[in-house]
């Protein structure tokens, strides 16, 4: 392992051992909220808002040079002033002469990530001006002289206790602050007068509209009101991507942002202003005169709009979407090792969360995003908590591939390159070149069995391959079969008199050399069901290089996938996937790796093994062919990609009209996420992780037999709780069924 | 929420704005015919100390949003962002025919605003609130209660 790997574990203990509690406890709150403010409106109505927001974003990027002129004529006709800066120094240098002309020397901040992206304080106060952020959460990360840590809750990884300590070290009060109130109280009258003697107010904008040179904000405390209306001169300060073309296009974003964020309907303050304003000025200095001190001073307005890179990501296929991001959170709330860590790890200069590597590739650059790009394991999780339907892991996937294409290749690579034949540029990393090649592992580790799997769990073996490639030693190794499950299904005699479909049963990875079980407890529950069965010869789904980054050696493994499935399909079979993440590939990923008509063949004719035998079962085949539950007690732990596509409720509705009686796990995802847990810097990541699923677990696992849906899932939850976790299909199984 | 309201008929307008008003308070002339602060036991056009020492700030509103108990502070030269924004008491007077029943129907409204040139409004609902200090506490930046006296129309 490299040093830099190293370091990373160590950085992440810390995490976990520091900010973890905090992290996960707000985080999972502000997840669970979401979950419930979206059912309180209706699922439906919140996706007709996501798909109008999409559109709304798609199209504005899409039109943008275009808004920003209209933008800078409808601001300037109100009397403000808009200023383009190509660049954060020319940002801050612009908003610096601004305040110079206003002979300005005090700033209040209202929350803005885009003045944390442009380092705006360290700017201001390089020139001498005293700048406060009048953000709660801000003003403890301003006090305490650290980074955000979430792109919504900017102090969410501190506890009250903490926060206490601070102030009193801070600003020795006079009395303990030993309670939420009580800071409150404090931060109030601190910023408060702050607020009342500033001569600018700085606030963000989470939304510009073109037509009327309108700015959005949201927020919940008032300061923004207080810093856009207090200081006589206010500046805007937001990224060219914030553009819409009218009030008639904020709707759906009001109705989606503080859901996605905090679980609100909306926020306590949605301000809409047109600056300048036509409330009063305020002048304190004369303050027993009427009429807010009788102040003659003019309202003054500019709108700072940042590209800082943003016109690039405009123009990159793979980036763009990014610039539809409206900053709730959903992402790294809805994230599993993002609960577990937070944006101090999983985070790079400004953004935190699963969009923040678009961001940071796009502002920063590709070193800075390679610093927690693997934190994004592709669960998906985020997929459907993102209100503008960004497709945040493919983001991940492509600037993993990018960051891999980037590297010198080493010795390592020349080596490799021969063994493991791929379609990568050299410099692509060894292990992630072993794990991307895991087909070819399971190949040689199948033709060598039983030899290979007592090779590979001696001593030696183990310490070698933690030396080479990361790999954690206090992981099982997966154990391979010699006997594959095609080769198996190959050597069967069966037939099924007229059956009522046809299924070609795809192989996976998994299935096909290592669990193996569960392939022939599916082939026997179809053939139950009066389906006849083949196991095709067809090869990984690619989902293993994908997770690497290596999309050339995924696209290629699709297209072999497409030209053997397709034939199948066109033959009138229907194609059944054991493991969810391959179906995951068919069903969304192939959308970017493949010729739109194949894959929309592909995934309309593809099934969930679990989904297929639901839709058997309405259509009328018998469920005496298999092995009922009778009152047997489940626990039951969905996969991360099968719950984003809404599958899991397949495999509980079969479950219980075999009469199981069934516990769901609702854990976002189980932390083991692939080849994830394998590595040595993320080992103890995925097992707190995977603390949240055995919790829930512990009590029923006595009493329950414990299923799980994916490969990752069921190795994570043997190492957790207590080995001999299973495929639901393999309870069914009419002839080995399994916890009887 | 830590937000109230009360119901009355227009007659009785004045003796249920006095009951809701913790004094000194200040307020922001109403927005419409018929209802008037001047014979309320509130201060006009204040001076920013008395801004500043008021308990309650009372202000009108055209615009109430029935499904989550949001109304609207516009941008007036009569300061209401300032009367609705610094005591820690909110009082808004909104009349029953200006409530609509959900936020789309609220931005429909705001769009015949903007294009009747009135650009500037705060979607406000319920008092200040922050959960940066470790639990939720309400009364930040803003006030800390929010009452609502809707007027209906007499009989």
């Amino acid at each position: 392992m490299s040093d830099s790997s190293r370091l990373n574990a160590d950085r992440i203990r810390t995490l976990l051992e520091t900010e973890s509690d905090e992290i996960k406890e707000n985080t999972r709150l502000f997840n669970a909220e979401r979950y419930d403010a979206v059912d309180g409106v209706g699922a439906d109505a919140h996706d007709r808002n996501r798909t109008r927001a999409r559109e709304i974003k798609e199209e504005a990027i899409e039109r943008l040079p275009d808004l920003i002129r209209r933008t800078r004529d409808a601001v300037e006709a109100n009397g403000g002033t808009v200023y383009v800066a190509d660049t954060a120094a020319d940002a801050n240098r612009y908003i610096r002469e601004t305040l110079a002309e206003k002979d300005a020397d005090s700033v209040v901040k209202s929350k803005s990530m885009t003045t944390e992206e442009i380092e705006l304080n360290d700017a201001l106060e390089a020139a001498d001006l005293d700048v406060w952020e009048t953000d709660l959460g801000e003003f403890v990360i301003q006090v305490a002289e650290e980074a955000p840590s979430h792109i919504v809750g900017p102090s969410l990884h501190k506890s009250r206790e903490e926060i206490t300590e601070l102030f009193e070290r801070e600003f020795d009060p006079d009395e303990s602050l030993d309670s939420a109130q009580k800071l409150t109280a404090f931060a109030r009258e601190f910023l408060g007068e702050r607020i009342d003697d500033a001569d600018v107010g700085i606030t963000g904008a989470n939304f510009v509209m073109a037509e009327s040179g309108s700015i959005a904000l949201v927020t919940n405390e008032g300061n923004a009101r207080k810093c856009a209306s207090i200081p006589d001169t206010h500046v805007a300060v937001a990224g060219i991507e914030k553009i819409i073309p009218s009030i008639d296009e904020l709707e759906p974003f009001a109705e989606l942002i503080s859901r996605s964020a905090t679980g609100q309907d909306i926020p306590q303050y949605l301000s809409i202003l047109t600056p300048p304003v036509e409330t009063p000025t305020i002048d304190f200095d004369r303050e027993d005169e009427p009429a807010f001190g009788n102040g003659d001073a003019d309202r003054d307005f500019h709108l700072v709009l940042v590209d800082n890179g943003r016109r690039r990501m405009r123009q990159d296929d793979d980036l763009r979407e990014t610039l539809y991001c409206i900053r709730c959170g959903a992402c790294a709330n809805s994230c599993a090792n993002f609960q577990s860590v937070g944006g101090h790890a999983f985070g790079g200069e400004t953004y935190t969360g699963g969009i923040a590597t678009g961001w940071e590739a796009g502002i920063e650059g590709l070193d800075v995003a390679e610093e927690f790009n693997d934190l994004c394991t592709g669960c998906s999780r985020c997929v459907n908590a993102c209100p503008v339907k960004i497709d945040i892991p493919w983001i991940n996937t492509v600037v993993r591939d990018r960051i891999n294409r980037g590297k010198d290749p080493g010795f390592d690579d020349l080596l490799v390159d021969g063994l493991v034949p791929d379609e990568e540029a050299s410099g692509t990393p060894l292990r992630k070149r072993f794990f991307g090649n895991f087909e070819t592992v399971a190949k040689l580790g199948s033709a060598t069995a039983p030899l290979s799997n007592v090779v590979a769990a001696t001593g030696v073996a183990r310490k070698a391959m933690e030396t080479t490639l990361g790999i954690d030693t206090r992981r099982d190794l997966p154990t391979f079969e010699r006997t594959t499950l095609r080769e198996w299904a190959i050597d069967r005699d069966t037939t099924v008199e007229d059956p009522v479909r046809r299924v070609a049963l795809y192989p996976d990875v998994y299935t096909n050399y290592v669990r193996t079980e569960r392939g022939k407890a599916a082939v026997r529950v179809l053939e139950a069901l009066g389906c006849e069965v083949v196991v095709p010869d067809v090869g990984g789904s690619g989902r293993a290089p994908l997770s690497q980054g290596m999309v050339a050696t995924a696209t290629e493994k699709a297209e072999n996938v497409a030209s053997s499935l397709l034939a199948y399909l066109e033959a009138d079979y229907d194609v059944v996937v054991v493991e969810p993440s391959d179906l995951a590939m068919f069903r969304r990923e192939y959308e970017k790796l493949l010729p739109a008509e194949q894959q929309e063949r592909l995934a309309d004719g593809s099934y969930e093994i679990l989904e297929f035998v639901y839709g058997l079962l309405e259509n009328g085949a018998n469920p005496d062919a298999l092995t009922a539950g009778d009152g047997e007690g489940v626990a039951y732990h969905s996969h991360c990609q099968q719950r984003t596509l809404g599958l899991e409720s397949y495999t509980e509705a079969v479950l219980k009209r075999l009469g199981y009686d069934v516990l769901t796990s609702d854990v976002e995802c189980c932390g083991m996420a692939g080849s994830f847990g394998y590595k040595s810097e993320y080992y103890e990541l995925s097992m707190d992780v995977g603390e949240h699923l055995a919790e829930q677990f512990e009590g029923a696992v006595d009493e329950r037999t414990v299923v799980a849906s994916g490969t990752s899932c069921t190795e994570q939850l043997d190492a957790l709780l207590s080995p001999g976790t299973r495929h639901p299909i393999e309870l069914l199984d009419p002839v080995n069924p399994a916890g009887r | 929420m830590n937000a109230s309201s009360t119901v009355v008929p227009s007659d009785e307008f004045e003796s249920e704005l006095a009951d809701r008003i913790e004094i000194p308070a200040v307020g922001a002339e109403l927005p419409f015919d018929g209802l008037s602060l001047s014979d309320a036991p509130v201060t006009l056009d204040p001076s920013p100390a008395q801004l500043r020492e008021a308990v309650t700030g009372v202000t009108g509103s055209r615009l109430g949003i029935a499904s989550l108990g949001t109304v609207a502070v516009e941008s007036r030269p009569e300061g209401d962002e300032f009367v609705a924004l610094y005591p820690e008491q909110h009082v808004v007077v909104v009349r029953e025919r200006d409530i609509r029943a959900d936020l789309s129907d609220a931005f429909g409204w705001i769009r015949s605003e903007f294009e009747a040139g009135r650009q500037s409004f705060i979607l406000a609902t319920g008092p200040s609130s922050t959960g940066d200090m470790g639990e939720l506490v309400q009364g930040v930046h803003g006030p800390e209660h929010v009452h609502i006296v809707i007027v209906t129309d007499n009989e």
